[in-house]
């Protein structure tokens, strides 16, 4: 029984450090409506802050939690005045990429100043506990529960009992009319960004703490999971920001009693999309009688596309499969093989989420599918590998359209929300389901290339295989575009209202669009699991969605010359400069941060 | 007046907003090919009125029955392939579509070649047998996809050369004017037995408004059915079979224009209601 | 037909409030053009006008919240278009905004609060709390409930009484009496006029043109976004071109 007390301990204390994550993203969404991605990261900076203090200065516990403070709100403070506050007016999902970007850029600075690997985070209190009943409780634990619960009356008394308290509560109930009794909405921001960032960078502290040991990766978990507690508690609800985040931490803690660690954010994920197709207002909605509306809209800025006539496409085609004729350097060829593969990603994603405006940030799911499906049917089954990277495709199309069908009621962040926590949710499957998948261990062996019973051994072989591939794909997708499909899609993207009332079932033409670009990402996915010949559940991560997004913004949503311009650019040209792999990232959150800023209608326009 | 069968028949509508009730069981009854008009000062419920007709608000109570068949909280998807096509209060058309791909998206419902009608186990194929279709293009979708052009062109054709001149443009560059006409093409595209106008002259000049009214004119000459929410009143006047006049969520007026422009309870309305006598002298707080 | 409230309108006022020139486009749609008017201080002026005629965009544009394409705002001798709405609450411009727009989290008394939330000196803001809930005695009862759950006449009346805190020079009020029962609009077109009394200046946006005309001192009339009438409140309440502008008529103006 005593388990049961350690787990409920547990439980409510990783609730308190998802507390502190949720209400500053509570905040930020009261306020200006934002979901806000780069929460995670200022979380692992306050880590890494923390982390220099004690281990170059040895400050003591009382100055490190200043330092970090004072760390994360000034770092709150820049990402409100450089990275958002240029985007007034513009479309609504502008922030949220803005955000996004800024999150990859931190996220990749740490981990350039302190190295990808994990670091420990000494700290004395870690080794005392005392005896409660039958169960311990450490000291850690205690100053964890004293700094939530110490925070949250700090923060309540500023919002009841403080002028500028009152102007962020007016703000967030009523911009305008806070702005007609001459609140400054945005020193409301800035004050906003300023607090939730500082509780953000302390979270990332004590979890640190908690556990003696930080790494960069940590921003992402941190981002969903407050996210999550959010959504569960009702967006920009402070009070169920914090009821969110401890029902999330018990329901993780309990689930890793039953069913082990691994099963950790499955149930997080799990618990974040029933919450989201279910009630959307989240649990402890709160009086008011309509939901907050998240953002809703799509990054379509009305441009006029570059028109590339069909003669120019086609001599374009032909010069890239001329290519390795002329230039048998493998290298160049093993790099563009990768972008057209790529490329297969972004004419998924472009359909998906520019000619449809559905914003998927869980695209990279689609690959996995595709991969494992194929890896496993030439692997386990002996299926000839052409038919199974073909089945990849159907195998993706149907699954990912079925997994994501249900949030198709969702609009603007909450889909976006749900397609990242679907995306979580198939890694962590794979991750679990060791009879089918292999588990952690990854599937290896995986038969190479081959077409009709032979094998796509060289370079020049496999370069033209996928070329055709995308060549092919993409020539249907230009087709489609061109038929009543294409602007029946288009319309229900600028107006879905207006399109059901011309007998447009948005349900139906959702999934349509989804499982066709879906089948791209799995052919993609599958031929890059051949290639590879080994994967695991890592092989497609959440980066990969998050570029597949940068390539289609990049090249103008919907625009399937753009996707694979996108993809050449973005993939190709790092390769081709031996851009070493960690700035890689890097320069993919900056481009994705000036696009937004700068040409959101990307290189070629939107469709 | 006549016993003409109703094409619409609107029951004791209701819908309530929190305290406010922005329908209050109104009724309504529109014959074959009548023009009826519905005017009311802002926050009437007059557009409330038309969401709940179009199935884009449910109601709290009430019938909305058309050519006799109960549609009462079927989805706008629904109510489209019946022949109910609307126009919105501000104006929504697809941005970033063509002029011509706007109106041809107004006869989605009608591409029945690209969209076959199967039996029930079959349709679940239905999706699939579109894409298909969609990119293979057999003679007769192409043939379906061109006659519906043809229509679209001759449906533009009614505004002039304010439209035809400018086919390809996407809609976000055109004027306000031309929007409202492109929204308007899009509706008759649907080839509606029923059509609901949801004032249509919003933000147009003097000669726009008057060409406008010449066009609905001809609608209503060729025998469409039309349910018109309107403030320029003189339009209404000249257009109308009958008016109907709500406010707050009532209707309080319902005969010929000349009947209710003369009404002192629609004058009232519209002018707002004198103050009663006995307040006049009263203080402040001293009514209660 | 005349009434004891009516102040003397006979006499000019100097102008407080001024439009010169203003045109305003929302998108490719011009709401005004050219629109001018004058607010005398001490006076009531009501602006009427049909739907959709520019009204409220007028109020908007006062305040700050939307920008004019071309024209002048004046207030109180000083140019105040394109200054941030904060900056023209500073200048003694209160609103009450169209719908009541109140916080409805919030209890009454933060509302009321909210409203002197440019001001920083506490003892006159309790002092004017008591003075305000003394023009509002009814208040006082409510002042822990949250705003949101009051009846439409009590939040029009925390409405205003939250203008008031702010001690302003001017009121905007955007259609007060809209969605009021007869009680109710009678109770709060009383409240304007003793509120201006007190010597604020009223400017007001109205649908309900016969009631307006009874407080006001001087009124405007925009039809489509522009100004088809004016004059002295009490010539214009038998006026018939009024009742044209809302309910068509002669195609004039």
């Amino acid at each position: 029984m005593s388990s049961w007390f350690d787990y409920t301990v547990n439980g409510l204390i990783i609730g308190n450090i998802y507390a502190l994550l949720a209400v500053g993203l509570a905040l930020i969404f009261g306020v200006s409506r934002l979901i806000n991605f780069a929460h995670g990261s200022v979380y692992v900076v306050g880590a890494y802050a923390g982390f220099l203090a004690v281990t170059q200065f040895g400050t003591p516990l009382p100055l490190t939690i200043v330092i970090v403070v004072a760390v994360g709100a000034l770092l709150g403070l820049a990402i409100e005045r450089f990275g958002l506050r240029p985007l007034q007016g513009y479309a609504h999902i502008a922030p949220l990429l803005a955000t996004i970007g800024i999150s990859f850029v931190l996220d990749q600075l740490v981990q350039l100043t302190f190295s990808p690997d994990p670091r420990a985070l000494p700290s004395e209190l870690l080794q005392k506990r005392f005896q409660i009943g039958s169960g311990t409780i450490g000291a850690l634990d205690i100053l964890i529960a004293a700094i939530g619960i110490g925070s949250a009356g700090l923060l309540y008394y500023f919002l009841r009992f403080t002028r500028l308290g009152w102007a962020v509560r007016a703000t967030a109930q009523d911009r305008d009319a806070a702005q007609q009794m001459g609140v400054d909405v945005d020193a409301v921001n800035r004050t906003v960004f300023a607090i939730a960032s500082a509780l953000g960078a302390v979270s990332g502290l004590l979890v640190g703490m908690y556990y003696n040991y930080i790494d960069p990766s940590m921003s992402f978990q941190a981002t969903l999971k407050g996210v999550v507690a959010q959504v569960v508690g009702g967006v920009g609800n402070v009070p169920g920001a914090i009821a969110g985040s401890m029902l999330l931490g018990l329901v993780e803690s309990y689930g890793i009693a039953l069913f082990g660690t691994s099963y950790r954010n499955l149930f997080a994920f799990i618990l974040l999309i029933v919450v989201l197709v279910l009630r959307p207002n989240g649990l402890f909605a709160s009086r008011r009688q309509t939901p907050p509306e998240p953002m809703t809209g799509t990054f379509i800025a009305p441009s006029k596309p570059v028109q590339i006539s069909p003669r120019t496409l086609l001599a374009i085609a032909l010069a890239a499969a001329l290519l390795p004729l002329v230039l048998p350097n493998p290298y160049v060829l093993q790099t563009l093989t990768n972008a057209w593969l790529y490329g297969l990603l972004g004419l998924s994603l472009t359909l998906i989420a520019g000619t449809v405006g559905l914003i998927s940030l869980g695209h990279a799911a689609l690959l996995a599918i595709g991969g494992y499906a194929s890896a496993l049917l030439s692997l386990d089954l002996g299926m000839p590998v052409g038919l199974s990277i073909l089945l990849a495709g159907v195998i993706a199309a149907a699954l990912g359209t079925l997994l994501v069908f249900p949030s198709f009621r969702l609009r603007g962040h909450y889909l976006s929300i749900a397609t990242l926590a679907i995306g979580e949710i198939v890694s962590l499957v794979i991750l679990n389901w060791d009879s089918l998948t292999r588990g952690p261990i990854g599937v290896s062996g995986i038969p190479p290339l081959s077409l009709f019973g032979f094998e796509l051994d060289t370079d020049r072989s496999v370069y033209w295989f996928a070329l055709g591939v995308l060549v092919v794909l993409a020539a249907l997708q230009f087709r489609l575009l061109r038929s009543h499909l294409g602007r029946t899609l288009r319309a229900m993207r600028d107006d879905d209202i207006a399109a059901r009332s011309y007998g447009i079932g948005l349900d139906r033409y959702k999934a349509l669009a989804f499982a066709v670009g879906s089948f791209a990402a799995g052919v993609s996915g599958g031929i890059t699991a051949h290639l590879y010949s080994y994967i695991n559940h890592e092989t497609f991560n959440s980066q990969l969605s998050i570029l597949a997004l940068t390539i289609v913004i990049l090249g103008g949503m919907g625009n399937v010359t753009g996707a694979i311009l996108g993809s050449v650019l973005l993939v190709g040209l790092p390769e081709v400069f031996r851009v070493a792999a960690e700035y890689r990232v890097l320069i993919y959150g900056i481009v994705l941060l000036l696009l937004v800023r700068f040409r959101p209608q990307g290189l070629l326009g939107t469709v | 007046m006549s016993a003409a069968p109703s094409l619409l028949e609107v029951r004791s509508l209701t819908r309530r907003f929190g305290g406010l009730t922005a329908v209050n069981s109104v009724d309504l009854d529109l014959a074959e090919g009548e023009f009826l008009s519905v005017i009311g000062p802002n926050g009437a419920g007059k557009t409330t009125l038309f969401n709940l007709i179009t199935g884009h608000d449910d109601p709290d109570g009430g019938t909305v029955k058309f050519s006799g068949r109960d549609i009462t909280r079927l989805p706008p998807e629904w109510l489209a392939t019946l022949g109910i096509a609307r126009t919105f209060q501000h104006g929504r058309v697809f941005a970033n579509l063509s002029v011509m791909d706007n109106v041809l998206v107004g006869a989605h419902v009608r591409f029945k070649a690209v969209r076959p009608a199967w039996p029930s186990p079959l349709s679940l194929l239905g999706p699939f047998a579109e894409v298909a279709l969609a990119l293979i293009r057999p003679s007769s979708v192409v043939t379906e996809e061109k006659r519906m052009r043809e229509e679209a062109l001759r449906i533009l054709a009614r505004f002039g050369d304010r439209l035809l001149p400018r086919l390809d443009h996407p809609t976000y560059s055109l004027s306000y004017a031309n929007r409202r006409r492109v929204e308007i093409g899009r509706a008759l595209a649907l080839g509606p037995k029923l059509l609901l106008l949801d004032e249509p002259t919003a933000g147009m000049n003097q000669t726009e408004t008057a060409e406008m009214q010449t066009l609905i004119g001809d609608l209503k000459k060729s025998g469409l059915t039309i349910l018109l929410i309107e403030h320029k009143l003189d339009m209404v006047m000249q257009l109308s079979d009958r008016v109907i006049v709500m406010d707050n969520g009532s209707v309080i007026a319902n005969g010929k224009p000349a009947e209710v422009r003369n009404n002192p309870a629609v004058i009232e309305a519209y002018l707002g209601h004198r103050r009663s006598d006995k307040s006049e002298a009263s203080v402040p707080e001293a009514a209660e | 037909m005349t009434t004891a409230l009516s102040a003397p309108a006979s006499q000019p006022a100097e102008a407080l409030l001024s439009l010169e020139g203003i045109n305003t486009f929302y998108g490719p749609v011009q709401v005004h053009f050219d629109l001018s008017l004058q607010v005398g201080r001490g006076h009531i002026v009501c602006l009427l006008g049909g739907n959709a005629s520019g009204k409220s965009t007028t109020m908007k544009i006062i305040l700050g919240l939307v920008k004019p394409a071309s024209g002048i705002v004046r207030f109180a001798d000083e140019t105040i278009t394109g200054l941030p709405t904060p900056q023209i609450v500073r200048r003694g411009v209160g609103s009450v905004p169209e719908a009541r727009r109140l916080f409805g989290e919030m209890s009454v008394r933060e509302n009321l609060l909210m409203g002197a939330f440019t001001r920083k000196d506490q003892r006159a803001i309790a002092q004017d709390l008591d003075r305000v809930l003394g023009l509002f005695p009814k208040l006082a009862e409510r002042l822990t409930q949250r705003a949101g759950t009051l009846s439409g006449g009590e939040q029009q009346m925390v409405a205003m009484a939250r203008a008031l805190m702010s001690r302003p020079k001017l009121i905007c009020m955007d259609e007060p009496t809209m969605g009021l029962s007869p009680l109710w609009v009678d109770r709060v077109l009383d409240l304007i006029a003793a509120i201006n009394r007190e010597g604020v200046t009223v400017f007001m946006v109205e649908q309900n043109a016969s009631l307006a005309l009874e407080i006001a001192h001087h009124a405007y009339v925009l039809q489509t976004g522009r100004i088809v009438l004016e004059g002295p409140a009490e010539k214009l309440r038998t006026d018939p071109r009024i009742r044209d502008a809302y309910l068509g008529g002669q195609e004039s103006s």
